[in-house]
């Protein structure tokens, strides 16, 4: 019984759907923009270069807190210390120039890095070792740090006298028009959102995140790369403290509480599948430009402050919908009829 | 299918010759006698106190498409699995052109160039293709960066090998079960793969995939690969392979040319009992129309489908993997909604999609996938007896243990069930036994209708023979069955009334008399439209 | 995996696993063991807490254990519906958003002249539409459900803002405001932890003693299996989520009740409390397993250690660290239990099979001892 068989060519809905996938960045793009013109309609200051600025550098610590989160949540984690870490690293880079007022700025920035560093291999260790869910143990690490740091802190907060006048150059000191800020969170994208396309490790990630037993299978070394993945997102939380330092120049025990829910927020919008798999740094960035705008906007256009929630929620909820919807359409097009899937 | 030379039944069949060298007085094989690329030779493994392998033989030439037969616990899946690196033996050799090994890993094993193609493929669906086959190993350019571009010339170049077109770049999400497995088999042909171990992959393919998959088969051959293909589908084995190795319980049994073989010696070897006893089929008195489907139709899957199945009556639906069979089970039963169409049973019409109204109605479903579809893996057995909302086992809304404790001890001796405690898990049931629970959630029940979707798939012969039996008990106390079975014999044997699906459409109905073989296959395969021959 | 099973009695070893699956098949739910010992473990840390809290002035009287329930009354009444949810494999982080928005919808309609009885049948009913948004995303949509109550979480949060501003409601009648105050006549319950046990008992029994509970497992365990035993997912979960509505819902009107005034930002991080509590009571977050029982000890201790460490004047930060800790070592040590029993087993196999003499270099032959091995 045997049968002529002709090879089985695939539908050209190919450059469709990659087309498609693409999209999704440009679609933030493209909110951006509408947002942007609308707002400028209605208040024209909107549009002018300080106005700008306050956008990109208001959206600068998420979006960088964002690119570490997107290295977690690719790999089917998430981490929910962001905030806290951000706020004790803070507050210790403040405590830092109290003490030793003429300490070195490269200091500063060590030390802040290096705080959210060591929190986030405790949180990459108990995560690969223990096998525990991220979203538990990185919760009960919110908890912990924030106490530690409201401990530390004691009701006091940071004279801004103390900090040193180089180091809040980077918080608010702009150059051809953009602000440092901006450009340093830039240059950290661009970097590691290469990095995540071209490199094996950064292949190894996506990996993970698709199918964690295909990658063990195929030799990835998830574990490794996991707890490289946490040690990044606290680093550049810890990063972020020392910016948010540099850009407010003071710091109480709340500092950074609540940063983790933008953070997620800015990640889902920005296309990044809270399944691990896919989406890129620069979706997330882009993300949290569009949250942020969208905040300003909202000002911008005189409707009362009390609507930044609700509207950011709306957008969450709206951004999910979408990419159940995209990632429908991929798969339809694709498979053609209703063959039988198991991928 | 070639007839060949009955063998004597049984144990006499267990040889110690025969085991490295191809059968001599046949001229081809006598010409050349290349080395083996793979020899294991007689391997044992052992778990606790159970002793799966007891004397696991088998050599691969190059260019050859081997298979490998047996029922459940014959010891094949652990052959595999030590070929794969995944166990070590306690005893026996592994020889790998030429070289005795220890393979510690699936590393290893992949390294020497084994390479096994599991039936659920294991791809990254947010990767394109060509990582798929590359992940961990993508080639590098400059700065260690990966050259994205020598990545898919490479993909592209292992696609020609195989004959097959598919573009490397597209993402792996949304590729057919029969894709998948050329990606995982592009990958394999990617790390020089000598030898290639396909566990059961036409499971799930139409057969316009199984002969794609057979040319790709083919194909390895031609550049000297060994194919080992385990398989329970004789039919296809004779159609694939030149040579086979049948297992019983644990031990070789011998090894053949294909052409040497026929399917009942090969039966034969591997149960040691005869075929008649395998379908135990008596004549009933059939009743009343309990289940009618009225030109059901869901787009694009299957169209105007109609029917009838009565009190007492075996109606198999029959007709080539993909053509909709389990697609128009589901819709019956309400897992899936169909666009167009009735279901009645008894009369009265069944809402549409609604698997608990179903259920309510009458009908029990035995899904074609036991382990993800059929029971709760990690529940025990009788809570998965229990499973279906069953209210008799409750009362003042409470339920009542110690009735759905009995309940499950009642049917597991009905259906002979073998375990170990009611409170295991079903996960350490075999696989004939777990179809039994399957079959018991349903029946405790009571149906008046029973779907089952592959009865037998999976299950070794002799569950093989009690399920066939349960069913012949079911339907002489009136209930009605449609079934659904790939399986020729298995559809001759137990129906009624045979329907064919052919791409998405029934285009043949047989009596049990006037059925055979060929015209079932005939009508499967679209060449007549029509009634039977 | 390979199509056949292995016969009963094999173990699953194997220094790989092809491909296992991201549950670790523990004891399953029916068996009595593997329940019993999360919650002694619990009844454990109670006895502990208990002592701890009886070395601390004026922990063993009456009115402190009044302020115990008080304050722990209204999380662990957000925690009963969210148990079922987690066993169902879903999470509902807009538990807290819910109790603010229904705080600040009370306080707002008590203001506009609505009575208090139908101000707070209408949150109810906002509180159930809540929950349905909710599950309907999360159903029909396939949305995640992280995602989704994340973005519920802050539009709750947001639509609460905007009903009240930067407002606060006050002057709610006595006869309610007291819940806060006094205990239930002739106890020294708090009026919330009334409403928690009478809870506890009827999601207790449905969870455990009922047909629709089992479900329930399944569907976290296996929603295939489920669905095609006719259990009808969609719409079980979907229950759930109106339900955790509604009872956030309610408990927001405790809530209110018990500071006598309403604020947009009621509750506002609740939600980590309630899913620490959860978590802590020993439902895992894959689904598929736990109890209620579980969830009550681990409320009492919780509340046990809080007050305690408030009685000794220990900072309310400090107490977060607590509480942070025992929720890492809620789910760390059960995984470590797994992971040595897994370690252990590893290497018992590998010193069995090292006796056929593995060579470290694959390439060079064996010196295999067959005979001697046959068992």
């Amino acid at each position: 019984m045997s049968l002529t068989v002709a090879p089985i060519s695939r539908p050209a809905g190919v450059r469709r759907s990659e087309l498609l996938l693409r999209a999704r960045e440009l679609s933030i793009v493209l909110a951006l923009l509408i947002v942007f013109g609308f707002t400028t309609l209605k208040n024209h200051e909107f549009a002018n270069a300080a106005s700008i600025r306050q956008l990109l550098s208001g959206a600068s610590l998420v979006a960088l807190l964002a690119v570490g989160q997107t290295l977690v949540v690719v790999t089917r984690n998430v981490d929910l210390s962001v905030g806290s870490v951000l706020g004790l690293s803070a507050y210790l880079v403040g405590t830092l120039f109290r003490a030793h007022p003429n300490a070195p700025i490269a200091l500063a920035f060590l030390v802040g890095i290096g705080v959210g560093v060591l929190i986030g291999a405790i949180n990459g260790i108990i995560t690969t070792v223990t096998r525990v869910p991220s979203l538990v143990v990185t919760l009960a690490m919110l908890y912990i740090v924030r106490g530690v740091d409201a401990e530390i802190v004691n009701a006091k907060q940071i004279d801004p006298t103390l900090i040193p006048h180089s180091f809040q150059v980077v918080g608010y000191e702009h150059i051809f028009g953009i602000p440092w800020l901006a450009i340093i969170v830039a240059v950290i994208v661009i970097a590691v959102g290469f990095y995540m396309r071209s490199f094996r490790a950064g292949r190894d990630l996506y990996a993970i995140g698709s199918n964690p037993d295909a990658a063990t299978l195929a030799g990835v070394p998830s574990g490794r790369r996991v707890f490289t993945a946490f040690v990044v997102s606290g680093g550049l939380a810890g990063l972020g403290g020392a910016l948010f330092l540099a850009q407010f120049a003071t710091v109480n025990a709340t500092g950074g509480s609540g940063y983790e829910l933008n953070v997620v927020a800015a990640v889902v919008v920005g296309g990044v599948a809270i399944f691990g798999g896919s989406g890129t740094v620069f979706g997330a960035a882009l993300g949290a430009l569009l949250l942020n705008t969208i905040n300003q906007a909202l000002v911008a256009a005189k409707v009362s402050a009390f609507w930044n929630q609700a509207v950011a929620g709306a957008l969450l909820l709206a951004a999910i919908a979408f990419d159940r919807w995209l990632s429908l359409r991929v798969e339809r097009l694709e498979s053609g009829r209703g063959e039988r899937h198991v991928v | 299918m070639p007839s060949g030379a009955d063998d004597d039944p049984g144990g006499s069949d267990v040889s110690t010759e025969n085991r490295d060298e191809p059968l001599d007085g046949h001229a081809s094989a006598a010409a050349e006698t290349p080395e083996p690329l793979l020899v294991l030779r007689q391997a044992t493994k052992s778990f606790g106190s159970v002793r799966a392998l007891e004397d696991g033989s088998i050599t691969l030439y190059p260019g050859e498409a081997h298979a490998l037969l047996g029922e459940n616990g014959a010891g094949k899946s652990t052959l595999v699995k030590i070929l794969a690196g995944v166990h070590q033996p306690d005893a026996g050799e592994l020889i790998v052109a030429g070289r005795t090994l220890v393979l510690n890993g699936p590393a290893a094993s992949r390294a020497v160039g084994i390479s096994v193609i599991y039936q659920e493929p294991t791809l990254f669906p947010d990767l394109s293709v060509a990582e798929n086959i590359f992940m961990g190993r993508q080639p590098l350019g400059s700065f260690r960066r990966i050259d994205k571009v020598e990545m898919r010339r490479r993909a592209e170049a292992v696609f020609r090998r195989l004959g097959v077109a598919l573009d490397p770049l597209r993402p792996a999400r949304g590729l057919s079960v029969a894709d998948q497995q050329i990606v995982e088999i592009a990958k394999a042909i990617s790390f020089d793969a000598k030898v290639i171990v396909m566990d059961e992959p036409t499971a799930a393919l139409t057969s316009v995939e199984v002969a794609r998959l057979f040319e790709v088969v083919r194909a390895l051959q031609a550049e000297n690969a060994a194919v080992l293909f385990v398989s329970h589908r004789l039919e296809e084995v004779f159609a694939l392979c030149q040579r086979m190795t049948i297992m019983r319980d644990g031990r070789f049994v011998r090894t053949s040319l294909i052409e040497d073989e026929s399917i009942d010696s090969i039966i034969r070897s591997m149960v040691g009992r005869d075929l008649d006893s395998l379908f135990p089929k008596t004549a009933t008195m059939l009743g009343e129309i309990a289940l009618s489907v009225e030109r059901l139709t869901r787009e694009g899957v299957f169209t105007d489908v109609s029917f009838d199945v009565r009190r007492g009556e075996i109606v198999a639906l029959a007709g080539l993997v993909g053509a909709g069979r389990s697609e128009i089970a589901r819709a019956i039963f309400g897992i899936d909604r169909h666009d167009a169409g009735t279901v009645r049973l008894d009369g009265t019409p069944l809402p549409n999609g609604s698997p608990s109204a179903a259920m309510d109605a009458g009908i029990g479903f035995v899904p074609e996938d036991r382990r993800q579809q059929g029971l709760v893996m990690d529940l025990s057995i009788d809570h998965n007896v229990a499973l279906a909302p069953l209210s008799r086992l409750s009362r003042n809304g409470l339920i009542h243990r110690s009735d759905e404790r009995n309940l499950a001890i009642d049917w597991a001796s009905r259906l002979q069930l073998k375990f170990g405690r009611m409170k295991n898990a079903v996960s350490t049931l075999s696989g004939g036994n777990q179809q039994k629970v399957v079959l018991a959630k349903w029946l405790a029940r009571q149906p008046s209708v029973l779907i089952i979707d592959e009865p037998t798939r999976g299950i070794d012969v002799g569950t093989k023979a009690e399920v066939h039996r349960l069913l012949d008990q079911l339907v002489s106390q009136g209930i009605a069955v449609l079934m659904i079975s790939s399986e020729l014999p298995e559809v001759l044997g137990m129906a009624d009334r045979v329907l064919v699906i052919h791409e998405g459409h029934l285009v043949a109905e047989f009596a049990r008399d006037d059925a055979d073989e060929a015209s079932i296959m005939r009508a499967a395969t679209g060449q007549t439209v029509g009634a039977a021959a | 995996m390979l199509s056949e099973t292995t016969p009963p009695q094999t173990a699953t070893s194997g220094v790989v696993q092809a491909p296992p699956t991201i549950r670790n098949p523990q004891t399953n739910e029916s068996s009595w063991r593997g329940l019993l010992r999360w919650e002694s473990a619990l009844l454990v840390a109670l006895a502990g807490a208990l002592i701890y809290g009886h070395r601390t002035t004026n922990f063993w009287n009456a009115t402190n254990f009044f302020y115990i329930g008080l304050n722990i009354g209204e999380i662990a009444i957000m925690a009963l519906p969210l148990t079922l949810i987690v066993i169902t494999g879903e999470i509902d982080l807009s538990v807290a958003s819910m109790l603010g928005l229904s705080s600040t919808l009370l306080g707002y309609l008590y203001l506009h002249g609505w009575p208090i009885g139908v101000a707070i049948v209408a949150v109810l009913i906002v509180g159930a539409i809540g929950g349905a948004l909710n599950g309907v995303l999360v159903t029909r949509l396939g949305l995640p459900s992280i995602a989704v109550t994340i973005g519920t979480l802050t539009l709750f949060r947001g639509l609460a803002e905007i009903t009240l501003g930067a407002k606060s409601v006050g002057k709610f009648p006595a006869t309610l405001t007291k819940i806060g105050v006094i205990p239930i006549p002739h106890t020294q319950i708090a009026y919330s932890v009334g409403f928690f046990v009478v809870l506890a008992i009827i999601y207790g029994v449905v969870l455990h003693a009922m047909p629709v509970g089992r479900s329930i497992f399944a569907i976290g365990l296996q929603p295939e299996a489920a669905h095609f035993s006719g259990i009808r997912v969609k719409r079980i979960k979907l229950m759930l989520y109106v339900l955790s509505g509604t009872v956030c819902s309610f408990a927001g009107v405790l809530w209110t009740m018990r500071f006598a005034t309403s604020r947009y930002d009621a509750g506002t991080g609740l939600e980590l409390n309630v899913v620490a509590i959860v978590l802590f009571g020993g439902i895992s977050i894959f689904g598929g397993r736990g109890s209620i029982i579980g969830v009550v000890l681990a409320t009492a201790v919780m509340a046990c250690i809080q007050q305690a460490l408030t009685l000794r004047n220990v900072d309310a930060q400090v107490r977060n660290i607590v509480t942070g800790v025992l929720l890492l070592i809620s789910v760390v040590l059960p995984n470590i239990a797994t992971g040595i029993h897994r370690l252990r087993e590893r290497r018992r196999l590998r010193n069995r099979d090292r006796l056929a003499q593995r060579a470290p270099d694959l390439h060079q032959p064996t010196t295999t001892t067959t005979e001697g091995q046959r068992a």
